[in-house]
């Protein structure tokens, strides 16, 4: 168990520290590399927690895919331009307060489970083959929101290729 | 040696032995497909290849290692340092660490997954990060542009890829990499034979995903200089190379895992199709050929012009016949250390012809343009994977529901899919709408 303890906090430890360099980063390339180090992280979580489904699927789409569509669009943008802006905002109070708001919740919540939970050892087993329990929830319980996603999906994708085509 | 261990920590024992292994042998066994590579080119253009060091070249790897590992390291002034160090590292860390799930034979394996092709795609599919922040770091218009290129070409065929990987999965039912070479036992066939469309997808896919000539736009020699590549120098381009080939070797796991039967020796199964004959000799050919392989390096080994070379002839002819014995006397072993070290013989042979049909892709064909590109992906591969994988599910509804024979399901079902390719690939024929408007608007 110590070995799960001591990789829940690296994980943790690095997607929190990863998060906070992403933000504060004025390079965006360096930002979009920590943002790519918080979502491994989060998916070294998935793992422990024995899903090792979302774990993959965390990394092949999130980022196999959609960061390297990001980093391919931040590579077109001129950086030398977007050096010289504002990159943070000026909202500063409002941003206080919503941090302090949000802080209070996380730790009225972690209090109350003071006793109750163990974050780093959890009591439920994962049965040992969650794929097939993820297709059998998908394809047969959720069948029907899963297809109307799906064709959500595709409309927006088709729109999104026919407003970029406009000309023609 | 047992009592040593603490039972505690016995289970990664092997694990780690393993994966020291693969770590020390990989980057030797790319060097030695280079030397391949520049041998098989020298053929293929009636020329030596590398012949000065060792006898017919066969030490040229590690002289190449040497001369890259004592080269000046050099980084551009303007480049950005710690991306630019960072970069090389990430593509050869996720191509050594997509090893720890491949099966290289029924006993050598890091980490059976049950989701273990998945694994291997995620993780290989984290190399580009490696190229494309490599090409930014560099701070030039040539890496830059490679490394765009390699990142628009790589998300573009790996859903073709993986759409062909898709059609042997259906037929296997598993993810796990042991379960699928399973399966192809227990229906007695490789799935190349099964789904040979998608086979194809995945072999052009996995070349375009890996870099390689025909689809080798991002280093590109006579419009990008060397591609992502173009500002590294020394160890650090040596790391890079080695992702490359890393990189290969594992696509050629894939695609023998999935489609060639991975460490299955041909005709695995002949005794249970026809009792009575026996196709037992497949047992003996890595014998045989390692034995042939020590013959040819013993005569060979007097006609060397240098005294050393002959030792050095005799050197390799003997490691030959020491392997052939090895495999020789694994005949009259237990029969799992037969399957795990003849196994391992199968999968590397298969992993090496897939290989040398990548190498002879790369002699033969010219390099394409990169809209030539786009349009083989987007408007031939990905729909014809489409069409491959629903063919593929109809097939086995027809064999589950109406009780065919397997043979004809796949058969007709195969004779859809290409119909529909050889519709697709005339369709591509035709001149480009799109294009003839904008031309006359402009």
């Amino acid at each position: 168990m110590i070995v799960n303890q001591a990789l829940f906090c690296f994980f943790s430890v690095m997607a929190v520290v990863s998060a906070i360099l992403m933000v504060t980063r004025r390079n965006i390339v360096h930002g979009a590399v920590f943002l790519i180090s918080t979502l491994l992280a989060t998916a070294g979580i998935f793992l422990l927690l024995q899903a090792e489904f979302l774990f993959v699927v965390q990394i092949i789409l999130y980022v196999g895919g959609i960061m390297v569509l990001f980093v391919f669009v931040i590579m077109l943008v001129n950086l030398d331009v977007s050096l010289r802006q504002v990159q943070f905002n000026r909202q500063k109070y409002v941003a206080i307060v919503l941090t302090i708001v949000l802080a209070a919740q996380v730790f009225f919540a972690l209090w109350i489970a003071r006793n109750g939970v163990n974050l780093t050892n959890p009591s439920f087993k994962m049965p040992a083959r969650n794929t097939e329990a993820i297709a059998d929830a998908i394809f047969q319980h959720y069948m029907l929101p899963f297809e109307i996603a799906s064709i959500l999906l595709l409309v927006a994708m088709i729109g999104a290729v026919v407003m970029a085509k406009r000309r023609v | 040696m047992g009592h040593l261990i603490p039972p505690s920590i016995m289970p990664y024992v092997l694990p780690v032995v393993y994966a020291v292994v693969i770590v020390a042998v990989l980057p030797l066994l790319a060097g030695y497909i280079v030397l391949l590579e520049r041998k098989v080119m020298a053929d293929m253009q009636a020329r030596l290849g590398p012949m000065r060091v060792g006898p017919h070249g066969l030490l040229q790897p590690i002289a190449d290692a040497v001369k890259l590992l004592l080269k000046e390291d050099i980084i551009p002034e303007k480049a950005d340092k710690f991306m630019f160090w960072f970069a090389p590292l990430v593509s050869v860390t996720m191509a050594l660490l997509a090893y720890s799930a491949l099966p290289i034979g029924p006993a050598f394996q890091i980490a059976d997954l049950n989701v273990g092709l998945l694994f291997i795609l995620a993780i290989s599919s984290l190399g580009i990060y490696g190229i494309v922040f490599g090409g930014w770091a560099s701070n030039s218009h040539y890496s830059l542009l490679g490394a765009m290129r390699s990142a628009a070409q790589l998300v573009s065929y790996e859903t073709a890829a993986g759409l062909g990987l898709v059609s042997a999965l259906l037929l296997a039912g598993s993810l796990s990499m042991k379960e699928i070479v399973q399966a192809q036992y227990d229906q007695g066939t490789w799935f190349i034979f099964s789904v040979p469309v998608g086979f194809f997808i995945y072999m052009v896919g996995s070349i375009a995903e890996t870099n390689r000539a025909p689809f080798d736009l991002p280093e590109a020699e006579s419009e990008l200089v060397a591609g992502y590549m173009t500002e590294y120098s020394g160890f650090r381009w040596s790391l890079y190379f080695l992702a490359e080939y890393a990189n290969m070797i594992i696509v050629a796991g894939i695609a023998t895992t999935l489609f060639l039967g991975g460490w299955l020796r041909p005709f695995a199964r002949w005794h249970d199709h026809f009792p009575g004959t026996s196709l037992e000799f497949f047992d003996v050919i890595p014998s045989l050929v390692f034995l042939g392989a020590a013959a040819y390096c013993f005569w060979l080994a007097p006609k060397q012009p240098v005294q050393i070379q002959k030792l050095v002839m005799a050197a390799f002819g003997g490691l030959c016949l020491l392997l052939a014995v090895a495999m020789a006397v694994t005949l009259f072993a237990s029969a799992s250390v037969m399957a795990a070290v003849h196994g391992a013989f199968w999968f590397m042979a298969k992993v090496i012809a897939y290989l040398y049909a990548f190498l002879w892709f790369r002699f033969t064909f010219p390099r394409y343009r990169f809209d030539q590109l786009m349009r083989l992906g987007w408007r031939f591969l990905i729909p014809l994977a489409l069409v491959n994988v629903i063919s593929v599910g109809v097939a086995i509804v027809l064999k589950q529901e109406f009780g065919w024979p397997p043979f004809w399901a796949m058969l007709v079902m195969t004779i859809v899919t290409l119909s529909v390719a050889m519709w697709l690939a005339a369709d591509d024929e035709k001149p480009e709408p799109l294009l003839q408007a904008a031309d006359t608007e402009l």
